[in-house]
């Protein structure tokens, strides 16, 4: 994929994730109500919004597209959700400046989580967005790195990873964040970080299916069998990014 | 519940012009909630910074002034700031030396100013540090951080820092007693009743009419204990026992002191809980060498008070008598 495509593509992936979070924004602002102060999804739909609007008058580099992304959300998201989403962005996107490519996409990913774990000092098991990222970043590195997997179905099985890790934060007792204060009274709910992390990577995954020619179709709600993925992803012949 | 407001959506905003009217020696950065210093950058000095959520007054920007903090940022009342707000007052307030931003230690607050100073360092290549106050003794961890919350010992750091930054001290001098401040500092706060805040219009928690809640942090967030009505002198004790407990002062140690009212407390009150106060500390063999009473960092119309003190040093008394001109505390010279 030349530079002029990797932008295109990233655009379109936050145009993707802007539209699922105006679609999510009720169910996700239910799940904050349960065991948080319930405007997650309100806040992540203004700031996919206004990032958006940023992108309008955005240098077309691929790092930059991202980077402006982040900015926009540390501005409008607010709170912890702003500085988490955003500001992991801002400091990942610098693994891209030399475009989008497996290598550049794995220290990306690796990049934004350890900004998410620094800033939010939450680690697997606390109930938070990490418990979807961590497995999601950890798969999609070993995919690549050692299982020689296309970028497609290397980011297919990140996915899988993170519907697993927000299955997880059901019964687990909140550690971190607003919902510890509940302790054992957040078991039995979902997180919404988690959740929302699953969406941006479901959507990155749509697009990036489109992009690398694939025929992958994935069902938000459904359970995504990994080995399904496989196939499909196998099935693609496009490359690398 | 009655409130002198217009519209929620705007009190800030509001709040800002009209502080900016009546002080014309600050100034607001246009299209922010950001307010600093009318001379902002100052050339040659380090810049100090703070910020957070509203409905706190006159913290934070009415700790702004020469001797002081240059600038400070107004989130959402209750809110922290966003962090393109809190990067771009880091920026007005560099002038060339650095610049140290004071966070209170409340989960967004900390994550805004980490991703600011991210910020700021790339877009403008700033050179900034920062310090977490943590002076909370009643809690551990809380509903709005790991770790102690941050609350009105805060002001002893802007006073320090202030005057460290005044008297020509590098960003590295000012870190160090700002964090030398906050380790000699504790402080307890209670509530006689629950603050409203302008959105919700109703009290953020019920507390009965003979009920009082202990080791409140400054959002009316629980405290560590809820208890039946006490004396204003056995509500002193309680706060001070526990303050005095934490720091662990030698017999003979000179402190200051601050008996913080909660914004719906007169001053009458805080008068009575400082007598008390400064009774104990005698009885122990604590000698105040300064004693703050009033409204320092409230938490909207909350009826109670905090009380906190700092252990001092010789270095700490001089840069605590320093001059700083500021609205909401002023130290002329020749103490």
């Amino acid at each position: 994929m030349d530079r002029e495509t990797q932008s295109e593509a990233v655009r379109e992936a936050v145009e993707a994730a802007a539209d699922r979070f105006e679609a999510e924004k009720t169910h996700l602002t239910e799940l904050d109500s349960a065991i948080g102060d319930a405007d997650h999804g309100a806040n992540m739909n203004r700031g996919f919004q206004a990032a958006l609007e940023r992108l309008e008058d955005a240098d077309d580099e691929p790092a930059e597209l991202v980077k402006t992304t982040g900015v926009a959300l540390v501005s409008e998201v607010g709170g912890a959700s702003g500085p988490l989403y955003g500001g992991s962005l801002m400091k990942a996107s610098q693994e891209l400046e030399d475009g989008i490519t497996d290598e550049t996409t794995v220290a990306f990913a690796e990049r934004y989580l350890e900004t998410v774990e620094e800033r939010g000092k939450a680690s697997v098991g606390d109930k938070t967005m990490v418990d979807a990222l961590t497995p999601a970043v950890h798969t999609y590195k070993k995919s690549i790195e050692v299982d020689d997997c296309e970028p497609l179905e290397a980011l297919g099985r990140a996915v899988d990873a993170a519907q697993r890790g927000v299955a997880f934060t059901t019964p687990i007792r909140a550690r971190k964040g607003r919902a510890s204060y509940l302790g054992w009274r957040s078991v039995g709910h979902q997180d919404p970080g988690a959740t929302s992390t699953l969406y941006l990577l479901e959507e990155v995954f749509e697009v990036a299916a489109e992009y690398l020619d694939g025929d992958v179709e994935m069902d938000a709600e459904a359970d995504v069998d990994p080995e399904e993925l496989e196939e499909a992803a196998v099935d693609d012949d496009s490359g690398g990014a | 519940m009655k409130k002198l407001i217009n519209d929620p959506e705007t009190v800030v905003d509001e709040m800002l012009e009209g502080m900016v009217a009546a002080h014309p020696e600050l100034r607001r950065l246009e299209g922010t909630e950001v307010v600093v210093r009318a001379d902002a950058p100052v050339e040659g000095k380090v810049g100090l910074v703070s910020g957070g959520g509203s409905g706190h007054e006159p913290t934070h920007a009415g700790y702004i002034g020469d001797g002081m903090l240059d600038g400070a940022a107004a989130g959402e009342v209750f809110t922290s700031p966003t962090a393109d707000q809190l990067s771009e007052m880091i920026q007005a307030c560099d002038g060339g030396e650095g610049v140290l931003c004071v966070v209170k230690n409340y989960e967004g607050d900390v994550m805004n100013f980490e991703t600011a100073i991210e910020m700021a360092e790339m877009e403008a290549d700033a050179d900034v540090e920062y310090v977490v106050v943590n002076d909370d003794v009643a809690v551990e961890d809380s509903l709005y951080t790991s770790g102690r919350r941050g609350v009105c010992g805060t002001i002893f750091v802007h006073k320090v820092a202030g005057a460290m930054a005044r008297r020509g001290g590098d960003l590295e001098e000012i870190k160090r007693v700002a964090e030398k401040t906050n380790d000699r500092v504790g402080t307890m706060g209670m509530a006689l009743t629950s603050c409203v805040t302008p959105e919700k219009g109703e009290p953020t928690f019920d507390l009965g009419e003979d009920e009082i809640e202990l080791g409140i942090g400054i959002h009316g967030e629980p405290g560590t204990e809820r208890t039946e009505i006490m004396s204003a002198d056995e509500i002193t004790d309680r706060l001070t026992e526990t303050v005095l407990e934490d720091l662990d002062l030698e017999s003979g140690a000179e402190v200051a002191t601050i008996v913080n009212g909660m914004g719906g407390t007169p001053l009458m009150e805080l008068y009575v809980v400082n007598r008390r106060l400064q009774d104990l500390l005698d009885d122990r063999g604590l000698e105040t060498w300064d004693a703050w009473v009033g409204d320092y960092m409230t938490s909207l119309d909350m009826m109670g008070c905090s009380i906190t003190v700092l252990e001092l040093d010789d270095e700490l008394k001089e840069l605590l008598a320093a001059p700083a001109e500021t609205p909401g505390l002023t130290v002329t010279e020749d103490r």
